[in-house]
């Protein structure tokens, strides 16, 4: 049996163990400890997107056979969501390496722990584990959130905690319900038992369903669970809050996962699974990710807002759910999660820039070192992020309402992204003149900004056109991604090979 | 049994409930904490409530689902970091606020 689907988590779950075991061994060795095992990740998740390019792969930890062991299981979707978070990740830690991590304690450990909830998040094929890696993902952000502490970021580390833990309680007692009424937790043979559920028991699961999407909702910040994002992310230090780009991917994950293979549309009574009211939640995410982030009055506000409408978009990817659409939004999900990850590190370096007094504030401040540097990238982020030509954000909203059709959903989707590009353009627009243009005569405090923290920045921002210049191979790899989504009964007869009928209902 | 199960579950969750929506930070954890509870005791009776027969096939009779048993500690043990984690953080919330109220405002415009 080949190791390599186990790798992405093991990788930063030894590491972390290492690195919370080890306090004497200086701030050098850490890093370089930490940044190896980040930078692995990459190798890693290439070789599992080539791997993945020839189907299906099931690892079932400690080799108990499913469905009554753990499994890991690759697609194309789960390797390309492992390659997103790494290159993420990468930048993250180049920008935290430049101090960022010494303003608390163990800033590698938790990084590392986080990156193993999420890898395992986008890994398993099975429900309770899935809730296991939130888990971790989430204690490991508590304390990234918290990281460097201010009066800020407790009051919203408060809200966001109590709130995620609630969550947590509601994705329980779904996982109680499937169990309870399924008898299995494993995502495919739930899936099988879903289809054959006879029509007096769908509403217990109906129930179950609703609870999952409002874990998974919360976790990914959809209206109306979205109250807690602006605010924590706005608070945490800006390689953290980078590294949450990818966090509210993984609820968007958790509920395409759960949406194709178990709701699906062979699901019976349960098929498409209240899609009306994500797609209703999609577009006012949509619509007031932009609001917000014309009511912005900091610049990492304003970036935390930017994701909420991200997540807004790429939900209404998934519920529209045809192949066209699923690739427009796998495509806009590797964009969004880039860009707003380098748009938090460039408001880092603004925020640092501008000195402790102004910081990321959206008023006029002291005149910054290298503008036209930082106002080049800053243009280049917002032009991306808005969906304005060249860059990725365009293509991936074109590709998205192409998909759209010319039915009733696209008029709701075409208001919704166009107005809400439009408003995001007058906030950027408004922000960046703000930030560049407007100054007062006082002296930069914070002197010309660190070459590591802009390479960071330029490393994510780089995805922009590179995202445009090979969209070729990028969307054909999407569109096997998409197609293996949609035929559900190939995932399940890979996870459970003794099935020769998938479709039927017999335990 | 499975009645005062049942309205033992739903006694912990409306209480935890409202403890949960109160405006200070010690009932909230207090709530998160009754919720968690009544949340374990639901996965627990997912594998039907016996009494008396061991988590074991071919030990008796009939046997309890080790499954629920195995998924409520994990979930137990989770619940429980995630609540002292909470906990310490409303205490230093208290510390740096000077107020326990959740969003850290003064105290006046209600408990």
């Amino acid at each position: 049996m080949n190791h390599l689907p186990v790798l992405p988590v093991l990788l930063p779950m030894f590491a972390g163990a290492w690195l919370a075991m080890t306090t004497g061994g200086g701030r050098g060795s850490h890093r370089l400890l930490s940044l190896m095992a980040t930078l692995l990740q990459i190798p890693l998740a290439a070789a599992l997107i080539y791997r993945a390019g020839g189907g299906i792969s099931v690892y079932a930890l400690g080799n108990w056979p499913p469905p009554f062991g753990i499994v890991l299981v690759v697609d194309r979707l789960a390797a390309l969501m492992l390659l997103t978070t790494a290159v993420l990740a990468v930048a993250a830690l180049l920008y935290a390496l430049r101090g960022d991590d010494e303003e608390g304690k163990s800033f590698h450990t938790l990084f590392q722990f986080q990156l193993m909830g999420i890898n395992g998040a986008f890994l398993t094929g099975d429900l309770f584990n899935l809730f296991v890696c939130f888990e971790i993902l989430l204690i490991a952000s508590y304390g990234l959130l918290l990281h460097g502490s201010d009066r800020l970021r407790t009051r919203a580390g408060l809200s966001y905690v109590v709130l995620n833990i609630t969550g947590s309680a509601l994705f329980l007692i779904a996982l109680g319900i499937f169990y309870g009424g399924a008898g299995t937790i494993n995502m495919a043979d739930l899936a099988v038992r879903i289809a054959g559920v006879p029509p007096p028991d769908a509403p217990l699961f109906g129930a179950a369903g609703a609870l999952l999407w409002t874990a998974f909702g919360l976790k990914a910040a959809a209206f109306p669970l979205h109250f807690w994002l602006p605010r924590a992310y706005a608070a945490a230090a800006a390689p953290a809050a980078a590294l949450f780009a990818v966090m509210t991917k993984v609820g968007i994950y958790a509920i395409l996962r759960v949406d194709t293979l178990i709701f699906n549309r062979g699901a019976g009574v349960l098929a498409m699974f209240a899609h009306d009211w994500l797609w209703a939640a999609a577009l006012i995410t949509i619509t007031l990710g932009a609001v917000g982030a014309l009511a912005a009055r900091n610049i990492g506000a304003l970036v935390a807002y930017l994701v909420l409408s991200s997540v807004g978009v790429l939900l209404a990817a998934v519920v529209l759910g045809s192949r066209e659409a699923l690739v427009a939004g796998l495509y806009y999900l590797i964009h969004s999660t880039w860009i707003s990850g380098a748009l938090f590190l460039l408001a880092g370096v603004i925020a640092r820039a501008r000195g402790p007094a102004v910081a990321g504030l959206l008023i006029p401040g002291p005149p910054l070192g290298r503008p036209w540097f930082l106002s080049g990238l800053f243009f280049a982020g917002a032009v991306a992020v808005a969906g304005m030509p060249p860059f990725s954000g365009f293509l991936g909203k074109a590709l998205l309402l192409a998909a759209a059709g010319d039915g009733p959903p696209a008029l709701g989707l075409y208001t919704a992204v166009l107005g809400g590009g439009l408003l995001i353009l007058i906030a950027l627009s408004r922000a960046g003149s703000t930030l560049f243009w407007r100054q007062t005569e006082t002296a930069a405090p914070g002197g010309t900004p660190d070459p590591v923290r802009l390479g960071a920045a330029v490393l994510l921002l780089a995805a922009a056109p590179i995202l445009v210049i090979g969209a070729g191979p990028i969307l054909a790899y999407l569109d096997g991604a998409a197609g293996q989504l949609l035929s559900p009964a190939v995932y399940i007869a890979e996870v459970l090979p003794h099935l020769t009928a998938p479709s039927g209902g017999s335990p | 049994m499975e009645a005062l199960f049942a309205i033992m579950i739903g006694t912990l969750t409306a209480g935890g409930v409202y403890l949960l929506l109160r405006a200070r930070t010690f009932p909230v954890i207090v709530g998160l904490t009754l919720v968690s509870y009544a949340v374990n005791l639901f996965l627990f009776s997912m594998g039907r409530l016996q009494t008396g027969v061991p988590a074991v096939i071919g030990q008796g009779e009939s046997y309890a689902d080790p499954l629920p048993q195995a998924l409520v500690l994990t979930a137990i043990v989770i619940g429980f970091a995630m609540t002292a984690f909470a906990l310490a953080l409303a205490l230093r919330s208290l510390g740096e606020e000077g107020t326990d109220h959740v969003d850290g405002k003064d105290a006046e415009e209600g408990t």
